[in-house]
């Protein structure tokens, strides 16, 4: 069966239907990781959009469950250029085509991702609609597309209740903006008992159970929209309770420091952005996702300096508060999918927690 | 941190000779890097004993020395030139070994040299086995359970221990030379006795075997402040077991997840770190097909052929980064020349698939065994891009020119299932096409996976193709949608035809109207997501164009080589890149297409456009349409271009220099024939045939001997000299395993002085820029000959003669730009017997010795320029005051099987010169810069032919004065004796022991001269001691004009003291001497 791409340029792009046939409108965005597309798929910050694959044979080693990064997939849509029929890896459990059949989500194949990577790169990001009507109306859809916004997927994707995942160490809480399973992950296998919260729980709830330190997850959508978060966070920001922001998380708390955020051009979607070090000067490569970034001229430097810049086109990538057990990064040290060079940002957080527990 | 200021004049070592394990990618690292560093303001000092290479121009390094890459020689270039530093990272395992020994020595400290891009220890640490262990061990990188063993005894121990079957991996070997896996111990016993010879310093290691594994690599960059990234991985198709320059690769990997993709980059980060390694590192892994288990095979801290690949896969340029790297620059403050944005700092996200495909030389040597093992056999490889892996491979494989351009290849419909089935166990270059008969057959593909260890996921590729065969065979008639997915996956028009059983031009037309014609997509290193700088392109169906149209200059199309095979090597990427140069030079646009990825002419910076393309004739039409070119060059890029003259001029571009029916001319034998007789041009006795009976006629009519070979080929390929009836209809068997499109040549064959010409010809004036002699008699390739400029031994007659005819010849050619004429001096009379109106293989050589920019002139001419204009006086140039000498270079030990005796068929792979105003000296520079270090035992093998028992009288009397103690067989011995030379006889082979391979196994002798009597032998006793020479490390000689000129090298007692001259001031030199 046919799909079709219309974006709302007019660009109308055809191809081969997989997965589901339900029609969405989204905001299409491009990925560039070369692996990782169950992590990605699953990976609640995508929530709202629909993910371009610029690389183009997706769904080579099939489904392995075990790596995905959420409950289900969260992504609106997948666009490749060529997935797999075959799945090809002693994990895998499904095809691809059955894993997005198995949970709605319609797939596009036969599309020349480059070319749809160029318009969105000279464009910017914009919305779209997948379709496997032939007898649209283009004009009629074009509005539709137009008026489509990501509105309110942090609510939609956060946890509905608080849960606990039991460790013998630090007992952290993570406030679930959209988060990651590895950022629990990652921090439970350093021995932390991980207490996650819904995105909108009350700041006075999180420190009433006394964590020892607060992970500010990823998520997704426009931080702007999280007016209660923010205001939350301030709260957050008052205590000394060590504090590590990831992605939405960063974005949180420079907002309620009074920094501004922007929407980019089209964002950094991958896995090969290399962000610097400022105190070391060393590179790491480092998974992204983010279509916001902090301003850095709108960052308070009474408040906060630069630990991370990005190499490429010299964004805002890391805030260390002064004065306060306080660091946020726009980056994913918990990769999945992606490199896991800055996953030692996890480790200088156990570091933050053993200080202010001495104190 | 900025560069380093206490770097001002770097020694950069090359590789030296393209041998099986170390080709051409170290000629494009090494100029790419000696190209960074003099952007920096470093004074470079580039040594390399391979004249073929453009690392070894003038305008690469500030000083070049073509001389023998012995540690000796190095150490008196480091007293002669005081470099601060030494970058010993580019120049392959060579340049490395000889680093190592003089860092270990303490030479390079006590001359103040320093080590940059890797130290001594980071070298020893990579490449000594134990060190490395210990190394891999400390930081817990799991390798294969393995031991380093010195003697035979302790290996089967421990074999017996792990139990078969092993690996066996020599230390400090070239592509694995010496390796092997080994089912039983009377294997391991073989392949471990070669190997401990092999080795430097006497180890090998015997190691668990993982054969079956997937096999992985990873290309990983690493600064000074410990930043890495990687930059491309790379996954074998054919699993452990064959080695990764002979097995198909694809990038990025393709069958591994991420939690896969990134437990491996975390590992070869680690091992980078551990190291200390600062520039491009390689990282080989064996990964367990069904779990998370993993071994590190293999780590290479230098560029390698892996990186050269990577750099073209990804157009991230490794070999220029690790230049920068070295002089202390950090990876984010080096830019991305792609992009123009981004930095080094950052990991390339590839947006198509790349596939390469290995050269493999069974076609020169038929006799060889075609089994791939972890010892390398390719010379070469070709790369190719496509938005599919189908697309991918099937254009890799027709860029192969190996009369291949599907799946549907080989003999293997003619096997039962029962015969096919059984011979998917065999591990070659033929596997692929095995598979796809299977698969043809409905084999399942569960079992073709059990057999072979490909995974499933290449397998189901293969059967894609095999199904978009079986749908084009099946179809009443081909629509767009079938014929659009044909063309996806890069089914060329020809075979598309030939499935659905119409002509090429039925298709053509038909996918012209239905207006399905390739795009063409750039390679940027970041899947677009950044613009892209970069004219970097390759070509898929389906997709969206992105070529632009912006200049308005004149447009020249270049045609490169393809891939590195012998009788077409590394000369020819010189000359195209030359080529493409001189053009720029004068304000033309140029467009290079080629597919080699080990090659100069390939790196995107050096035309204005860059089609990583097949060369075939679709292929570039598919370009000619897009670019409208205003001109093509076919002259330098050997015999492939040469081949698409004819369809150029079709599709109505037109051919710059020599046109089309003049290169036809010099090969069409009515035609050649009768300009030379207009020209009153003497050529051995000749005709053309097409069947064996013709031959057989021809040839007796002739009088034996005779030279048999097909016309239109390079490198002498199924050139034979035959002495009977019998050797025709054999020979003649070999030319018609694949349908001759061109008549056979037969000629007399005359046993003279063979001399070669390279001129350049601007419709009127030509120029000569020396006269070549070959050492050996004709009836050796002249590509296998040692050659001598100036011409030692040739009256001032005889040259007039030469250089007059090779004027009348290049005007009665109208020849503009390259000629190359073969000649043969027998009885004082000059005869022509080869014109080759292009550049030849000794283009560079000459090119170098006298400062003569002949490819340049040669190009220029093309474009309307006179000889005059450009400063040449026509004619004869002056001759330089040194001796340049052409030595050629094999890799036999390479080659299981394969004769190494020297005929009219070209065996060699690569070439070293030896240049001094001493003739001797030259001489024994060539000797030792092909690896002939002698003497050592003084012990040595004598067994001639009968025709050759006068000759070898001399020979012996002279190695004797030497001080050799000469073994000899039954009549060679009794011959020797008689005439006054001592020697000891020796038993042959067949007879009883002590015989000669016991001589030859006991590891005492130096040198065998074994003079076959002709042709194919292979059951002979020759072939045999041959081999064994070849495989335990012996010098052979099978000529005795080589033998004597090994004798005059060692009678110069030169060996000490070594006078080393600098290449890039010859030129004023000659001039001055000519004032």
């Amino acid at each position: 069966m046919k799909g079709f791409l219309i974006l709302e340029d007019g660009t109308v792009l055809t191809g081969e239907s997989f997965g589901s046939t339900r029609e969405v409108v989204s905001e299409i965005v491009f990925n560039t990781s070369m692996t990782g597309y169950l992590e990605i798929l699953t990976d609640p910050s995508y929530a709202g959009q629909a993910v371009v694959m610029t690389y183009p044979l997706i769904g080579n080693y099939g489904i392995c469950k075990e790596d995905m990064e959420s409950r289900h997939p969260w992504a609106d849509a997948l666009i490749v250029r060529e997935y797999s029929t075959l799945a090809s890896n002693f994990r895998n459990e499904m095809t691809l085509d059955e894993f997005l059949k198995e949970n709605d989500i319609p797939g596009i194949s036969g599309i020349d991702t480059r070319y749809l990577t160029r318009i969105s790169r000279e464009h910017g990001v914009m919305n779209g609609l997948i379709t496997t009507r032939e007898d649209f109306d283009l004009e009629e859809e074009l509005k539709r597309i137009k008026a489509y916004k990501v509105e309110g997927v942090v609510r939609k994707v956060s946890c509905k209740e608080k849960r606990v995942l039991p460790g013998d160490g630090f007992r952290v809480a993570l406030m679930d903006y959209g988060a990651k399973y590895n950022i629990e992950r990652s921090l439970n296998h350093l021995g932390c008992q991980v207490t996650v919260y819904p995105a909108y729980t009350k700041a006075e709830e999180v420190i009433a159970d006394n964590p020892d330190g607060i992970m500010l997850s990823n998520g997704p959508g426009d931080p702007k929209e999280c007016v209660e978060i923010i205001e939350e966070l301030k709260k957050l920001f008052a205590t000394d309770i060590p504090i590590f922001g990831i992605c939405l998380g960063h974005q949180l708390m420079a907002l309620a420091n009074g920094a501004d955020t922007r929407k980019m051009h089209y964002g950094h979607r991958g896995a090969n952005h290399p962000v610097k070090d400022l105190k070391t000067g060393r590179v790491y490569i480092s998974s992204q996702n983010h279509g916001y970034v902090v301003m850095e001229d709108t960052l308070n430097r009474d408040v906060a300096e630069v630990s991370f810049v990005n190499v490429n086109d010299g964004t805002l990538e890391g805030v260390h508060y002064l004065g306060k057990n306080v660091m946020t990064v726009q980056f994913h040290p918990e990769a999945c999918p992606g490199p896991n060079d800055s996953e030692f940002l996890f480790k200088e957080f156990m570091n933050m927690m053993e200080v202010a527990k001495d104190a | 941190m900025p560069k380093n200021p206490n770097i001002k004049k770097v020694l950069v070592i090359g590789s030296g000779p393209i041998v099986i394990g170390q080709a051409a990618e170290f000629d494009y690292a090494g100029t790419q890097a000696c190209r960074s560093l003099k952007e920096e303001g470093i004074h470079v000092v580039l040594v390399n004993s391979n004249p073929a290479t453009i690392m070894t121009d003038k305008d690469i390094a500030d000083e070049v020395f073509i001389e023998p890459l012995t540690p000796e020689v190095i150490k008196k270039l480091i007293l002669k030139v005081s470099p601060d530093s030494l970058l010993p990272t580019l120049g392959g395992q060579a340049a490395l070994n000889i680093a190592m020994e003089l860092d270990e020595c303490g030479f390079l400290k006590e001359h103040k040299v320093k080590l940059i891009g890797t130290s001594g220890k980071t070298i020893r640490k990579a490449e000594d086995r134990e060190a490395f262990k210990e190394t891999m061990e400390k930081i817990g990188e799991p390798i294969a359970p393995s031991k380093i063993v010195t003697t035979v005894e302790d290996g089967l121990a421990y074999a017996e221990e792990i139990g078969y079957p092993v690996v066996l991996r020599p230390a400090y070997t070239l592509g694995g030379s010496g390796g092997g896996i080994a089912e039983n111990e009377e294997e391991f016993v073989e392949i471990i006795q070669n190997g401990l010879r092999l080795s430097r310093v006497g180890q090998v290691l015997v190691e668990r075997c993982i054969a079956g594994w997937k096999e992985v690599e990873y290309e990983v960059m690493r600064d000074g402040n410990g930043t890495c990234i990687t930059v491309c991985n790379m996954e074998n198709i054919d699993p452990v077991g064959v080695h990764t320059g002979d097995s198909i690769v694809v990038a990025p990997s393709q069958t591994l997840g991420d939690k896969e993709y990134q437990m491996l980059r975390n590992s070869a980060l680690n091992i980078i770190s551990e190291l200390g390694v600062e520039g491009g590192c390689n990282v080989q892994f064996a990964l367990h097909p069904e779990s998370f288990e993993y071994c590190v095979i293999e780590v290479n801290p230098r560029v390698s052929r892996s990186s050269a690949l990577a750099s073209k896969a990804t157009g991230y340029p490794i070999a220029k980064v690790t230049a920068k790297i070295a002089l202390g620059y950090h990876l984010d403050e080096i830019k991305n020349a792609v992009t123009g944005k981004t930095f080094a700092s950052f990991e390339p996200a590839l947006d198509y698939c790349v596939v390469k495909v290995p050269r493999l030389p069974f076609d020169k040597f038929i006799s060889a065994s075609r089994h791939l093992t972890t010892q390398m056999k390719a010379t070469g490889e070709v790369m190719s891009i496509c938005t599919n892996f189908e697309g991918a491979l099937m254009k890799a494989l027709r860029s192969l020119e190996q009369h291949v351009d599907s799946l549907m290849h080989g003999d293997f419909h003619k096997l039962s299932d029962k015969e096919l089935e059984e011979h998917l166990h065999i591990v070659d270059d033929l596997r692929i096409y095995c598979i796809a008969e299977a698969l043809r057959r409905n084999f399942d593909p569960a079992m073709i996976h059990d057999i072979t260890k490909i995974d499933r996921w290449f397998i189901d590729k293969l059967n894609n193709i095999v199904q978009m065969e079986a749908a084009l065979k099946n179809a009443e008639s081909l629509d767009r949608d079938l014929l659009l997915r044909a063309k996806i996956m890069e089914f060329p028009d020809s075979v598309i035809g030939q499935l659905i059983g119409k002509d090429e031009a039925y298709v053509k037309n038909l996918r012209n109207e239905m207006d399905i014609r390739p795009a063409y997509k750039v390679v940027d290193t970041c899947a677009a997501e950044f613009a892209a700088e970069t004219p970097y392109y390759y070509s898929c169906f389906g997709s969206f164009n992105e070529v632009e149209e912006v200049n308005n200059k004149k447009k020249i199309m270049v045609l490169g080589s393809g891939p590195i095979r012998i009788g077409q090597g590394i000369e020819f990427d010189y000359c195209s890149v030359h080529s493409v140069w001189a053009f720029k030079d004068m304000g033309y646009e140029t467009i290079i297409v080629n597919n080699n990825p080990e090659t100069v002419s390939t790196d995107f910076d050096i035309a204005d456009k860059l089609y990583f393309e097949p060369l075939t004739e679709e292929d570039v039409e598919h370009i000619v349409e897009l670019e409208k070119p205003d001109g093509a060059v076919v002259q330098f890029g050997g015999q492939t271009a040469i081949k698409l003259t004819e369809k150029l001029n079709k599709i109505g571009v037109p051919i710059l220099g020599t046109s089309a029916e003049n290169v036809d001319a010099a090969e069409d034998r009515e035609l050649f024939d009768k300009i030379l007789e207009e020209c009153c041009i003497p050529r051995p006795k000749g005709d053309t045939v097409f069947t064996k009976e013709e031959a057989i006629r021809v040839a007796n009519q002739l009088g034996y001997p005779v030279l048999i070979r097909p016309s239109y080929v390079l490198g002498g390929q199924g050139m034979q000299i035959a002495i009977s009836d019998a050797d025709i209809i054999e020979f003649m068997d070999i030319i018609q395993r694949y349908a001759q499109e061109h008549p056979i040549l037969i000629d007399k064959y005359l046993m003279g002085k063979e001399v070669e010409v390279d001129a350049v010809c601007d419709g009127e004036d030509i120029l000569i820029p020396g006269i070549m002699q070959h050492v050996e008699r004709a009836g050796i390739h002249s590509g296998d000959s040692i050659s001598v400029y100036p011409a030692r031994d040739l009256s001032p007659k005889i040259k007039k003669v030469i250089a007059h005819y090779t004027k009348l010849l290049a005007k009665a050619l109208h020849v503009i730009g390259l000629i190359n004429i073969q000649f043969i001096v027998y009885e004082d009379e000059v005869y022509v017997i080869e014109v080759n109106p292009r550049s030849s293989r000794t283009v560079p050589y000459i090119s170098k010795v006298t400062g003569i920019p002949i490819v340049d002139l040669a190009t220029k001419v093309m474009t309307g320029k006179t000889l005059k204009e450009l400063g040449y006086e026509p004619g004869l140039a002056p001759e330089s005051p040194y001796w340049a000498i052409k030595m050629p270079v094999f890799s036999f030990e390479k080659i299981r099987g394969a004769d190494i005796s020297l005929g009219p068929e070209m065996k060699s792979t690569g070439e070293c010169l030896g240049i001094s105003k001493n003739f001797e000296e030259a001489l024994f520079k060539a000797f030792l810069g092909s690896g002939v270090d002698l003497p050592k035992h003084k012990k040595m093998i004598m067994t001639v032919k009968d025709g050759d028992k006068l000759d070898a009288v001399e020979v012996g009397r002279r190695f004797n004065a030497l001080g050799y103690e000469i073994y000899a067989t039954r009549s060679t011995c009794k011959y020797l004796k008689d005439n006054g030379v001592p020697a000891k006889r020796i038993n042959k082979i067949e007879e009883p022991h002590p015989n000669l391979l016991d001589l030859i196994l006991g590891h005492q002798i130096d040198l065998i001269i074994d003079t076959p009597s002709h042709g194919i032998e292979r059951s002979q006793d020759g072939f045999v001691i041959r081999r064994h020479a070849v495989e335990t490390g012996v010098t052979c000689l099978t000529s005795i004009d080589t033998a004597n000129a090994l004798l005059t090298s060692l009678e110069s007692g030169c060996r000490g003291d070594l006078t080393l001259v600098d290449i890039a001031k010859i030129d004023k030199e000659i001039e001055e001497n000519h004032k």
